[in-house]
Order: C-alpha cells, then sequence, then structure tokens
C-alpha cells in the first residue's frame, strides 16, 4: 500500500521510499530530500514539502515542529534563461566587450 | 576478503505491521562512538566514503567516519557530476582513465544506480590561445590512450546541432568523458562501507584531536571520543579547520562556485559542453535537466554557499548565446558549493610533516567527485600495506614549504 501512495508528484516519490530512506538512517529532511529526491522537481518542495514533513514525524515519532523546512533556493518560481539573460547585472566577459557581440 | 555476495544484501524486509525496515547506512542519532578504531576519517563526503569502502573491501573494516552534518552536504552534494580525462597534466589524465573505468562499474559493484552516462566532453574555443591549449593537453591525452580530438567547428554541429557557431573557432571532444548523478554515489560507498563493518556517524562533529603517547589521536565528539590509530582528514574545504586542531597548516581555501539546475526535459544534448573563454558548462542529466555553471571572477575566500542573481543572469546570458534554443527552458533552482582551493591546484595527499599518523585527502580544486574513485582505490591500497601510488609522493603538504613539489607542472585545466 505504502508504494501505491505518492507524497511528491514531481519526483514520484511514494511513502515506502520514504520508509526506505529513515531505515537506512537518512532520516534528516535534508537527507530524505537528496535520499529520495523528493521536493526536486518543478514545484521545489512547495507541493510536498508538508507532507513528507508530516509523514517524516510519524514515521520517527517527532512533533512535526521539530521538522524544519529544507533549504529554498532560488528562483521563487521558475523561470526562463531568456528572461534572466536580460538581467543588467549579468557579468561582461573579455570576449563580450565588441559592440554587436550581442 | 568479504565474497561478492555479501554486497548483494538488500532484501526489503517487512515486519508484521507492513513498516519497511532495511540493514541501516548510518548509525542511529543517539549512542556513542566506539571507544577505539583502527582509522577515523573525518568528512563523509565523497572522498572520505570511497576510501572507507576500499578500506573496507581490503579487509581494513575498523573504520569510523566522522561527519559533522549530513552525507553530501558539502561540495560532493553540490557538484555537477562532471568526469572526464580532458586534462593538462599526465597523472590526472591516467587517474581520471581509471576513475571513468571504476564509474563505468560502480552500479555493478556497489549495487546503486549513479546515473552515470558515456556522452563526452565538448569543449569550444573562442580564440587562438584557447585552440593552442586545446591542441597542447589533446596530444598529452592521446598519448595516454584517451582518444580526444580536436574538431572544427562545423564537425562539433553534428555532436550538439543546437549549438550557435558565432565566434567559435575550434573545439575538441573525447566521447568517453561523462555525467553522474553525484547524491547515490555517496549512498553506494556509504552503504557497502557500512555493510562490511564500517561505522558511519552524521551530526558529529570533531571538536578536539588530541595525540596519544602511542600514535595516533583520541578524536573528541559531542559523542564520547574515539582512540584512532590514524586519522584522515578528507574534510574538503573545510580540511584547514581540522588540521588546524594539531597545528597544521592546511594552505587551502575555500572558494565558492555556483551551479544551477532546469525544469527536466526530453533527452537531447549528449555530450557535456564546457566554452573556455567564460568556464561555462552544461550537461543534460539522466534525470533530464540542464545542470550547468559558468565562472564568476572576485568572490574570494568564504564559506558563504548564498545564490546571487548575478550568476544567474551571467549563465543565461551565455548558455542562450551559446545555444539560442535554450532561452525557453526555465531554471528550477541555483545553489552553490565549495571548492578546496589549493596553491598550485593540485591535491594536498599523505601524512601531514611531522604527524605520522594525521593524513590529508584534500585541495581538489573542484575535481575532487570525479578524482573520488580511484583516489580512495589508491588510499585504501597503501594503508592496507601497498606501494604509494606516484600521486602520494608528488602531493605531500611539505611541497608548500619546502618547494619540492616546484618542478611538477600545474593543472590549469579546472572549469566552472
Amino acid at each position: 500500500m505504502a508504494g501505491k501512495i505518492v507524497l511528491c508528484r514531481c519526483e514520484d516519490v511514494t511513502l515506502s521510499d520514504l520508509e526506505h530512506s529513515v531505515s537506512r538512517g537518512y532520516r534528516d529532511i535534508e537527507e530524505v530530500k537528496r535520499y529520495t529526491g523528493f521536493g526536486t522537481g518543478p514545484c521545489q518542495g512547495k507541493e510536498c514539502l508538508a507532507v513528507v514533513a508530516l509523514q517524516l514525524a510519524r514515521i520517527t515519532q517527532q512533533h512535526p515542529s521539530a521538522i524544519p523546512p529544507f533549504t529554498s533556493r532560488p528562483p521563487l518560481a521558475p523561470t526562463p534563461l531568456k528572461l534572466l539573460a536580460k538581467d543588467p547585472g549579468a557579468h561582461r566577459f573579455a570576449d563580450e566587450t565588441d559592440e554587436g557581440e550581442d | 576478503m568479504q565474497g561478492a555476495n555479501e554486497d548483494e544484501e538488500d532484501e526489503s524486509r517487512a515486519d508484521v505491521s507492513g513498516e519497511i525496515r532495511l540493514p541501516a547506512t548510518l548509525e542511529g542519532r543517539t549512542g556513542n562512538v566506539p571507544e577505539k578504531a583502527e582509522i577515523a576519517i573525518v568528512g563523509g563526503g565523497v572522498i572520505g566514503l570511497s576510501i572507507a569502502y576500499h578500506l573496507a573491501r581490503r579487509g581494513l573494516t575498523d573504520v569510523v567516519v566522522l561527519e559533522r552534518g549530513y552525507l553530501a552536504e558539502g561540495a560532493s552534494g553540490r557538484n555537477g557530476g562532471g568526469v572526464r580525462q580532458q586534462w593538462s597534466t599526465e597523472i590526472n589524465i591516467r587517474l581520471m582513465q581509471e576513475s571513468v573505468e571504476l564509474c563505468r562499474r560502480f552500479a555493478v559493484d556497489l549495487g546503486v544506480n549513479v546515473w552515470f552516462r558515456q556522452g563526452g566532453y565538448l569543449f569550444l574555443a573562442r580564440n587562438a590561445k584557447e585552440t593552442a591549449r586545446l591542441e597542447k593537453n589533446i596530444a598529452l591525452q592521446n598519448r595516454c590512450g584517451v582518444h580526444t580530438r580536436m574538431l572544427e567547428p562545423k564537425a562539433a554541429l553534428d555532436i550538439v546541432p543546437e549549438l550557435d557557431l558565432t565566434g567559435i573557432v575550434a573545439a575538441s571532444y573525447n566521447p568517453s568523458d561523462g555525467i553522474l548523478f553525484p547524491w547515490p554515489f555517496l549512498w553506494g560507498y556509504a552503504r557497502q562501507a557500512a555493510a562490511h563493518g564500517v561505522r558511519i556517524f552524521t551530526q558529529t562533529p570533531v571538536g578536539g584531536l588530541e595525540p596519544q603517547a602511542s600514535g595516533g589521536y583520541l578524536v573528541h565528539t559531542p559523542r564520547g571520543a574515539v582512540r584512532a590509530r590514524r586519522v584522515i582528514n578528507a574534510c574538503g574545504a573545510w580540511s584547514p579547520r581540522l588540521a588546524e586542531l594539531i597545528g597544521v597548516q592546511v594552505p587551502t581555501w575555500p572558494i565558492r562556485h555556483e551551479i544551477c539546475s532546469s525544469e527536466p526535459l526530453k533527452p537531447f544534448l549528449r555530450p557535456m559542453v564546457s566554452e573556455l573563454s567564460s568556464g561555462l558548462y552544461c550537461s543534460q542529466s539522466m534525470r533530464g535537466e540542464i545542470v550547468g555553471g559558468v565562472s564568476l571572477p572576485g568572490h574570494g575566500s568564504t564559506y558563504r554557499m548564498g545564490s546571487t542573481l548575478e550568476f544567474l543572469a551571467t549563465y543565461a546570458r551565455r548558455l542562450v548565446r551559446l545555444m539560442p534554443v535554450l532561452g525557453d527552458i526555465k531554471i528550477l533552482r541555483q545553489w552553490a558549493g565549495p571548492y578546496d582551493q589549493s596553491p598550485d591546484g593540485n591535491p594536498i595527499l599523505g601524512a601531514a610533516p611531522g604527524h605520522p599518523d594525521f593524513f590529508l585527502a584534500c585541495g581538489f580544486v573542484g575535481h575532487g567527485f570525479m578524482m573520488a574513485p580511484i583516489i580512495g582505490k589508491l588510499y585504501a591500497e597503501w594503508l592496507t600495506g601497498g606501494t604509494p601510488h606516484e600521486i602520494f609522493v608528488r602531493s605531500p603538504l611539505a611541497r608548500f614549504a619546502d618547494g619540492s613539489g616546484a618542478h611538477h607542472e600545474k593543472e590549469d585545466f579546472n572549469i566552472g
């Protein structure tokens, strides 16, 4: 049954995967993220983090408040490269100094 | 020597409650470290775990690994997963030939999928100086049996049709370079080391190293002290801090390098692509993401691992210029990790001068991950009585004080 309960839809991580992780000793939320890959897909944890944390708290018999969220990474939302490429803060290399190079 | 069957124990077992229980890889969060061990490895990154695994495979299982945080917390969990043989010094080329072979066998030998894929590395030059650098390296690589070749820019399009060749004057390509997914690499080493008896303690920082009259150290941690006959410093960018505990100066410093990852795409990009002029690199992982970075000057020595918009904007600019079709793909996340920068670009290995039981395995300047398979194997062979490989003879800490390393060539082909 646990193999059919999906906790992270982006990366197909199931309750069974979480149980595997804890059995091996990977039980910190950052370790669970790396061991199972949960929270590394398009939603970056926005949908699954609380669900995984709650199940982790249950399995490891901790109060949910004892489990902090994993480090969130920029950007806030998936951002196209072509938008980022227009940011004026980009470093210019020596081969970009010519006019018309861009 | 343990039999191969031991490596295959991994059957999931459900108890009466239906919960899955697997053999633990890591020690629990409570409980003390053992009173003594033959070897204490400080640092649960890929170098320390590779050494631990290879020691155990050679029968030396009285080993503890002491990790300050969690496995993969440092650079081992933050790198781009590149594994290449295109280097500028013969010793690095030859070591990496062996590392690639170990990566090829990793899934079979260690029973874990590390998503290794040999799609090659394609380096791009934008001027004659860069071209000459590639040509010089290729001549050496070919002599070592690595089949790198120079390509006309147009021939690079056969490998990556999405390239914009404007300003590209030459390319070098070695088809047997590759990429892997760093995280499971560590799980593989850790699990098999533990299965052979190595004890791995996470959340266990080392606070003191007390030299013992009979040799070795009393290694102090919040979970008690372990009396270790030998200590290995595999702390990556944090190696100087551990060495300071016994007054040894390790002249490396941490340099922050940023990296990012895109949404997953259908496989289309075979090689790792890298542009020498900017240090831009990108590859498509087996998960489908485009993973890459670019060189940013001026960060100096820092342990701060924050992310910057400057990095993301610079990476985007260079990547979209080189491969315009990627303009529409979305970046999902960015992060950073520390290179353990050594003064001459080469690692620091072997016992510290005057401290015969304190061994160093640091200073890998951003290529520790790809070196770890072969370095761990060679280190374990040496520590279990084998003849030290040439890399240990060439890489002592003493070279910085007495100038003995000055006649060795500098490795200058560090990217990213």
